[in-house]
């Protein structure tokens, strides 16, 4: 009897263990480049990107209308 | 410039998908990490992709009906560009794939090149790309806009089988595949987080009106060049 007794507590401790490691089993984000705002730096550089090619797309836009003008 | 109020929306649609889409909390989640914040570049790109097809197609069933060259024009351009969103959807695939599939799923290349996802996508741009080769082969203007009309119809038929069903039928790596826990091969409406959601949502608006911004500067541009030819 001792010896299921044991066993039994051995394993619910094994368990809890287990499942506990399961639930503090950590996903790796960025979460360094969060706290010390150099994320901000990536998002500026998407921004200034972006901004570049639009004005690119209206400086284009621009150009065809100006021909549409000229072939009326 | 023609002043639209959707170019202004595209810019600030796009603009909150970068600050929003770098900034905002996503799903802490094993295997995909930070990498999930792609959902809103990658899978925008297919989303693009498939509406500016619709659009072509449309086009392509206009063209048939009234035999009008403008719709032809219309229907090439926007097969065009859905073309180059679908490729650059397959290229940002490539490089998640390497990192979630290949390098922390330990896959082989092998197992990835099986894909029926990847395969289907490539069936489906491949059958695009043979559209334009299609449109090339024609000396005559007529001749070239039905036939690539009709060809253009197939296309998007093809998309049906080749992107929609049969990797919804096999196991795939992809998310949502059977083999992994939603029922969707893209994306599963019902799976998406709520967080990701309002950045998604605007993310597929404002490339799609991108897509369609470039689009119709190829048309008019090309409007121009025929000018002469339509008028006649």
């Amino acid at each position: 009897m001792p010896n299921f007794f044991l066993r039994s507590v051995c394993t619910i401790i094994f368990l809890i263990t287990s499942l506990c490691s399961f639930a503090q089993q950590k996903v790796e984000m960025a979460d360094t480049m969060r706290s010390n705002g150099k994320i901000y730096v990536v998002v500026a550089v998407s921004i200034t990107i972006l901004t570049g090619l639009f004005i690119y797309l209206i400086f284009l836009d621009k150009k065809i209308s100006r021909f549409e003008k000229n072939k009326e | 410039m023609r002043k639209s109020w959707w170019k202004i929306l595209s810019f600030f649609l796009l603009a909150y998908t970068f600050i929003g889409g770098f900034l905002l909390n996503v799903p802490r989640l094993p295997i995909l990490n930070e990498s999930i914040r792609n959902l809103y570049f990658h899978v925008s790109m297919w989303f693009s992709m498939m509406i500016l097809f619709i659009v072509s197609l449309v086009y392509s069933i206009k063209y048939l009906r009234t035999f009008n060259h403008r719709n032809d024009i219309f229907a090439s351009k926007f097969a065009a560009i859905g073309t180059l969103l679908g490729i650059l959807g397959y290229a940002t695939g490539t490089i998640w794939a390497n990192y979630t599939w290949i390098t922390d799923q330990h896959q082989s290349l092998g197992s990835v090149l099986k894909e029926p996802k990847l395969i289907g996508a490539a069936i489906a741009l491949l059958i695009y790309g043979a559209y334009f080769v299609l449109r090339g082969s024609f000396t005559d203007i007529d001749k070239r806009a039905r036939v690539s009309a009709v060809y253009n119809i197939f296309a998007f038929v093809m998309l049906f089988p080749s992107i929609w069903i049969i990797p919804r039928l096999v196991g795939s790596l992809h998310p949502g595949a059977p083999g992994s826990d939603s029922g969707n091969p893209a994306l599963n409406a019902n799976d998406i987080d709520s967080s990701m959601r309002i950045v998604f949502y605007p993310a597929v608006i404002g490339w799609t009106l991108l897509g369609v911004w470039i689009a119709t500067i190829k048309i008019r541009l090309q409007l121009l060049k025929d000018k002469n030819l339509i008028n006649a």
